[in-house]
């Protein structure tokens, strides 16, 4: 299979919507820009405003595998690009214990063979052209960080006892944020930068109808409505766009015909999830609501 | 090309050289700009820019723009930055080229007579309402044809007031209006916020062109910067600090770890695994570095001069308590009172103010800050729990109205507390003028002048070291 290339940033648009996400302008023309100029991509936003998404929805439209490379406090190189078979390594030298001389046997046992890839290794060897995520980059310490920017700038890992790996193909790199720690101004300068935000209000729209088409449109609306007003209170954890295609879908199979304030009091945990929150989401949204029109 | 201009002595004032370079040259001083708005452009973002606009259009503004921005704004305080410098930028670049073809469009909208002042306003307060955006500009350069131009104060933001109100744009429901007035319910801020930028750069760009010379940039967002003391307290200002703080503070963490991670080697621990190898301390053992966590102590003065400050404060301490062992706040004028609990409970910014002026009951008689009695009521609540590991934080303008500041009963407190910080909402320069006696204190313990946002955050890096 051909991958596609790209020609323009309408392309993209196009692309990435054929394959159910909806682009902002900037979120199309960076994509765009990222396959074109071959440099990985830093999407900042808060959490469900669709990241990971993106790097799914880039993988299924450039008809490219995804390679995803989740982060977590103390991931380290053995985890994230490659570590020795060492057990298989063991069982080789054993095998061939009293036929094989010293030297044949050490150069026998770090050949790629006895490699265990790990994603970042996946990526950069594979065949075919990949869309390479490193989800939540922000979660990891900075000397995982300055150990990407090899991978990043030249697209190649250096192994000590093999030499360089270059990559065969371009991956598509996307990595991810939450913003939770400021990243190092090396890392970034390798990068474009995406910041997406909770989307305009007809686009939210859009989204939810893309997702989950049999909900009455009034309804939808008003639950779009409703969810950014949601987001304008200071909540501990505002509403992601996921929570409000949960709540339409769970909306939809209540089978509820209008958001009155005894359905918004039931459904309301769906899209709020601290005590507090629940609290204030009541006390500013929920009476607005005209009260049951039984 | 100056030599086409006018008059020949506008070179300081008048309409600069166009950038050498042609389009790379107007990019380079873009990026120039960007520098000086504190924006970190290196050469590799530059050339990466130039390299992303190989494959965009120019001609389409949105995508020339996200294009710039995407390589050059690498988080979203940049990103803000970058849209406003966009915006200055491109408006003075493209003003200037105007004016150096003396190109004037003045006579465009507006020229042909009568407008119907009425008819303005309604139309005017309807966009406003429904938010049609490009009317806006339009309707923008009608109402400054109608009530500008004549008696113009060459002031750019008196101008626009003076318009707006003749306009009768408030963002209050005005009831005597008849009931068919769009702004009988009021206009929402935003929008007319909006309004009035259009305003402010439709006369910008009247002014540019009747005097053929551009006015000084104006600096960006010191306002930004600067903590918000107005009775307008932006929530998401403090909010913002916190978030930057809360970060900082995280990443902090792990630039220490990295740094004092030799630091201590534990010997005990050594010698007990060394016996595995038969007493050779093959292994090191480490003294593990864990993260201080102070307690912390804040004294906050509400009187009206530093109430906004200090309430600000306290907020966004409250919202880094995780950092912290214990947090105990109190806020003070002539008496002293416990407020943690009015901060644990309330996550809304004015909420808590309102609640402090309203509960505290630290207003006396006078009204005015008395720290001599300040300081000995505050021994008196807690000279218990003062021991070396506890960090006191003062903020105040250490402006006693006379009154005896008893700087022994600080040094009291000073001698039993670990650190003692003060933190004063007025700038260094007006330290020790007039009833201020700072520089008593100061003997006594570290002070910080803290008015604007980075002081703020540099102090916090500080407290949590």
């Amino acid at each position: 299979m051909i991958p596609t290339q790209p020609t323009s940033v309408d392309d993209v648009a196009r692309g990435l919507r054929s394959v159910g996400y909806l682009p902002g302008e900037a979120t199309a023309l960076v994509s765009f820009l990222a396959a074109k100029l071959n440099k990985p991509v830093l999407v900042e936003g808060p959490a469900g405003v669709g990241k990971t998404e993106l790097a799914k929805a880039l993988g299924s439209y450039l008809d490219r595998r995804l390679v995803r490379l989740q982060c977590y406090e103390g991931l380290d190189e053995a985890k994230a690009l490659y570590e020795w078979n060492y057990r298989k390594q063991l069982l080789r030298i054993q095998t061939e214990a009293d036929t094989a001389g010293w030297q044949e046997v050490q150069d026998d046992i770090f050949g790629e063979e006895f490699l265990l890839p790990r994603p970042l290794m996946t990526a950069i060897a594979s065949e075919d052209p990949v869309v390479l995520l490193i989800d939540e980059i922000d979660k990891t310490d900075q000397e995982f960080e300055a150990m990407l920017l090899e991978l990043l700038s030249d697209f190649q890992i250096s192994i000590p006892e093999l030499g360089r790996i270059e990559a065969r193909t371009q991956p598509v790199v996307l990595l991810t944020s939450n913003n939770t720690r400021e990243l190092t101004e090396a890392l970034k300068r390798r990068c474009l930068y995406l910041w997406l935000d909770y989307p305009a209000l007809e686009h939210e729209l859009e989204i939810v109808r893309l997702h989950v088409p049999e909900l009455d449109q009034t309804i939808a609306r008003k639950l779009v409505e409703i969810i950014h007003d949601v987001r304008e209170l200071d909540l501990k954890k505002p509403p992601s766009i996921a929570e409000s295609i949960d709540w339409a879908r769970a909306l939809m199979l209540l089978g509820a015909s209008d958001i009155d304030q005894a359905v918004f009091t039931q459904t309301m945990s769906v899209i709020v999830k601290h005590r507090s929150d629940l609290d204030t989401v009541a006390a500013r949204v929920g009476v607005k609501l005209d009260a049951a029109a039984a | 090309m100056s030599h086409r201009l006018p008059s020949a002595g506008t070179s300081e004032t008048g309409i600069p050289a166009r950038a050498p370079g042609g389009f790379g040259g107007q990019l380079l001083a873009f990026a120039e700009d960007l520098r000086a708005e504190r924006v970190a452009v290196g050469t590799a973002e530059i050339l990466d820019a130039f390299d992303a606009l190989e494959h965009v259009d120019w001609t389409d503004r949105d995508d020339f723009k996200e294009a710039l921005a995407a390589t050059l704004a690498k988080s979203q305080q940049d990103r803000h930055v970058f849209e406003l410098v966009f915006d200055r930028f491109f408006f003075r670049a493209a003003e200037a080229e105007a004016a150096r073809r003396q190109l004037d469009d003045r006579h465009g909208a507006g020229a042909d007579g009568e407008i119907d002042l009425e008819t303005l306003r309604r139309q005017i307060a309807a966009a406003l309402r429904d938010g049609s955006d490009a009317a806006l500009r339009d309707l923008a350069r009608l109402a400054i044809a109608a009530f500008g131009q004549a008696e113009g104060s060459g002031v750019l933001g008196v101008d626009v007031q003076r318009i707006r109100r003749a306009l009768g744009l408030r963002t209050e429901p005005q009831p005597e209006l008849p009931q068919d007035d769009p702004r009988r319910a009021g206009i929402p801020r935003d929008r007319l916020v909006k309004f009035e930028q259009h305003l402010r750069r439709e006369l910008e760009r009247a002014l540019i062109a009747r005097t053929s010379s551009l006015p000084p940039k104006r600096p960006l967002n010191e306002l930004d910067r600067a903590l918000p003391t107005g009775p307008i307290q932006d929530l998401a200002a403090v909010h913002r600090v916190v978030a930057q703080l809360k970060r900082l503070l995280a990443t902090q963490g792990h630039e220490r770890k990295g740094h004092n991670r030799h630091a201590h080697v534990d010997f005990r621990r050594t010698m007990r695994a060394s016996l595995e190898t038969g007493g050779v301390p093959v292994k090191l053992k480490y003294r593990p570095v864990r993260p201080r966590r102070p307690e912390i102590f804040v004294l906050c003065d509400v009187s009206t001069s530093v109430t906004s400050a200090s309430t600000f404060f306290l907020s966004v301490l409250h919202a880094l308590h995780d950092a912290f062992r214990k947090l105990r706040s109190f806020v003070f004028i002539e008496r002293i009172s416990e407020v943690t609990d009015v901060f644990e409970r309330e996550r809304d910014f004015r909420a808590a103010s309102e609640a402090v002026s309203r509960d505290a009951g630290v207003a006396d008689v006078s009204g005015y800050t008395d720290y001599g009695r300040v300081w000995t009521e505050f021994l008196g609540l807690v000279e218990d729990e003062l021991h070396p590991r506890a960090t006191v934080i003062v903020l105040g303008d250490a402006r006693t109205n006379g009154r005896p500041p008893r700087e022994d009963a600080f040094a009291a407190i000073t001698a039993r507390a670990g650190r003692t910080f003060w933190l004063n909402p007025e700038p260094r320069l007006y330290w020790n003028y007039g009833d201020s006696v700072i520089a008593a204190y100061e003997q006594h313990c570290t002070a910080f002048e803290c008015w604007r946002t980075d002081q703020l955050e540099a102090f916090v890096k500080i407290l949590s070291r």
